[in-house]
């Protein structure tokens, strides 16, 4: 089955400066992620979204805080679009009790349940599989609701990608997935490890719509989830959307990221879609310098205010070693936030 | 026992009922797996045909339909996965997963992600799921059809395990797992699914992590898990025409396990033996042994026993698969060898 993008769909001025608005707060969000990372203050490991924002954004404009999204070690974008607060992101990252899990998770394992994300995944398709679980639920109690899984081109070869497309496709399940390709697995490329050019041609074995999506321009993402988010929600199942992407940054942060030429990373960096955005929408009179600036100045002060917040909040507490390993009773889950 | 409690249903059947009355209290409860309906589109007269491969859910697809008793592909981690989302998103999934074997499969779904979810995301992950496998030897299922598995989830943090080895507990303990707001696995042993005994009609639950002490004694404690309790009391009734008298405790949960009762019987007998028909190494019967060392060893007068499984996997063979398990008078042997 194929699918085309519906290019001639309007998106209003709301729409794209909030798009803009997205990826610009992922953009100075990771930006910050990486510098404080190299103050050797946050533990672990960080692996960051930028050169992809155009995915996230673009996807999460279709969905509302009822929809599922399940994400990867590389989720920080996808909670940001799905509207976390980048206070308890910033806190969770740096291991804080204030961190949306409590500083139990990490970078690779943010999740904010009350907003539909079920969570960053550090096993590299981890979160297919239960976003097939989330649309079903939503299929079951008949529910508008939409469930996105976010992977990327290492996961696609993953057999539960197969396993899940082909449950969903029979029981015609409100489910996006969509895979970011960003050419890379770590340091395996995409070309060498799979076995067609494009990911998304693999929908046809499961009869379902299957979509090429240039990620360098996020209006062209927006439409293309649109149509598939409008595809799940109307009842007639899930969609398969890949979207060409380029991580700007190494796989991790300390990354050197010598499996990769010069020229490509160039070339990428010269496609920004957040550089296009923002050029687009001087171009076309949607918004002036002034305000673009403006805009900047916000989120960046927003990002410091996460930031410091994370900094300021305590570590959790030591003799909780084992606290949530099981389910509290409901009355004081969620109270310690 | 009263009227009510005399009522015989066979292990099978009093899954089956608990199953039916979780999903007529609550309609977020769903049923998934391989052939739990059976023959599914193929219309009236044909679907249902299987009722799940020993006829457990056999009455739910009348009463519920297809989209709450579904059939699934045979794609382990997909239906697995599938379910632990679905419980991440408000429903509360039974999934058939057929043999405890097979769940290597859709490992990753329960280990990295069923387990796991409620820990590394600070509490807020709520995932009432049920897993039921069978499990266990004597039917001559062969290696990838009869491996008992629970050591390797009870290893688990996350998980909770139970394994009845009578139609009342199993059919108590499967209620207080589906509404349990964790993941729990439940392991039903394949021999037990025929045997009878007394079931309420009603709803009730077995609380999780409490043992039942099935024969009282006072010279040794005879831990049995699953269809080694009834093996274990045949074996005190020929102890007894000796002289010995063995307390039989089954500890019915097995993650988290009734430390506290089987300490108790220790101290009180100050012998142990554990019959677990799975390999020894890293088993239940190696956690009880070490909880009985740590804790009561003062109390001790003879080293703890184990009586297992050998360090192989199930034979197909009925000769050699009698040889597997432990038998009446392995269980004997070995508390006579306590002196």
């Amino acid at each position: 089955m194929s699918a085309s993008i519906e290019r001639a769909v309007h998106v209003d001025r709301k729409t794209a400066i909030a798009l803009y608005r997205t990826m610009l707060t992922i953009r100075l969000f990771e930006r910050r992620v990486s510098r404080e990372f190299r103050t050797g203050d946050i533990p672990g490991f960080v692996h960051v979204y930028i050169g992809e924002e155009a995915v996230a954004a673009g996807v999460c404009a279709n969905l509302d805080e009822h929809d599922y999204v399940t994400s990867t070690h590389r989720g920080h974008g996808h909670c940001i679009a799905k509207g976390c607060d980048l206070g308890a992101m910033m806190a969770e990252i740096f291991g804080r009790e204030t961190g949306l899990c409590r500083g139990r998770g990490g970078s690779m394992h943010i999740a904010d349940f009350s907003r539909g994300m079920l969570g960053a995944n550090a096993i590299v398709g981890g979160g297919i599989a239960l976003a097939t679980g989330a649309a079903l639920a939503a299929s079951v109690r008949g529910t508008s609701q939409v469930s996105v899984a976010f992977f990327g081109d290492g996961a696609a070869n993953q057999g539960v990608l197969h396993e899940s497309l082909n449950l969903a496709a029979i029981w015609r399940l409100p489910a996006i997935y969509v895979c970011e390709n960003n050419g890379f697995a770590e340091s395996t490329p995409a070309a060498y490890a799979t076995s067609v050019p494009d990911i998304a041609s693999r929908a046809a074995a499961y009869g379902i719509p299957g979509v090429v999506v240039d990620g360098a321009d996020v209006l062209e993402v927006y439409r293309a989830a649109r149509t598939a988010v409008q595809r799940a929600r109307g009842g007639d199942g899930p969609t398969l959307l890949e979207v060409k992407t380029y991580r700007f940054m190494g796989h991790y942060e300390g990354d050197p990221d010598r499996y990769r030429d010069d020229s490509d990373r160039e070339a990428a960096r010269n496609r920004d879609a957040l550089a296009a955005c923002r050029r687009d929408l001087v171009a076309t009179g949607q918004a002036n310098e002034a305000e673009l600036e403006a805009l900047e100045a916000e989120i960046e002060e927003e990002v410091a205010r996460a930031v410091e917040f994370a900094r300021s909040s305590p570590f959790p507490d030591p003799a909780e070693v084992t606290r949530y390993v099981y389910p509290e009773p409901l009355a004081t889950a969620g109270a310690a936030r | 026992m009263s009227a009510v409690l005399e009522r015989q249903l066979s292990l099978v059947d009093a899954v089956g009922e608990a199953l039916r009355q979780a999903m007529e209290a609550d309609p977020s409860v769903i049923v998934m797996g391989e052939d739990v309906a059976g023959g599914a589109g193929r219309g009236a007269g044909k679907e249902n045909a299987m009722g799940g491969s020993f006829g457990a859910t056999k009455s739910l697809y009348p009463l519920f339909g297809a989209s709450r008793v579904r059939d699934t592909p045979i794609s382990e981690a997909g239906f697995v996965g599938a379910a632990v989302g679905a419980a991440a998103a408000g429903l509360r999934p039974v999934v058939d997963a057929m043999w405890a074997d097979f769940t290597g499969l859709a490992f990753d779904q329960i280990y990295n992600q069923a387990a796991k979810m409620s820990y590394m995301f600070g509490g807020q992950a709520r995932l009432p799921l049920t897993i039921r496998m069978a499990m266990g030897s004597g039917l001559s299922a062969a290696a990838q059809h009869s491996g008992t598995l629970y050591a390797i989830y009870t290893h688990l943090p996350g998980l909770k395990v139970v394994a009845p080895s009578t139609p009342y507990d199993a059919k108590g303990l499967l209620l207080e797992a589906i509404f349990d707001d964790g993941p729990v696995l439940v392991f039903e042993h394949m021999k037990l699914y025929v045997t009878k005994g007394p079931v309420p009609a009603e709803p009730y639950r077995v609380p999780l992590g409490v043992a039942e002490v099935r024969r009282a004694g006072g010279d040794v404690t005879v831990v049995a898990i699953a269809a080694m309790v009834d093996r274990a009391l045949e074996a005190a009734e020929v102890l007894a025409e000796e002289g010995i008298d063995v307390e039989v405790v089954d500890p019915r949960t097995l993650s988290p396990l009734d430390e506290e009762s089987i300490v108790a019987s220790v101290e009180k007998t100050g012998a142990l033996v554990v019959v677990d028909e799975s390999p020894p190494r890293c088993s239940l019967a190696s956690e009880i042994a070490a909880v009985v060392s740590e804790r009561a060893f003062d109390f001790l007068n003879a080293p703890v026993r184990r009586v297992t499984a050998p360090h192989a996997p199930v034979p197909f063979a009925p000769a050699l698969e009698a040889a597997y398990a432990p038998s009446v008078t392995a269980v004997v042997e070995a508390v006579r060898s306590l002196g």
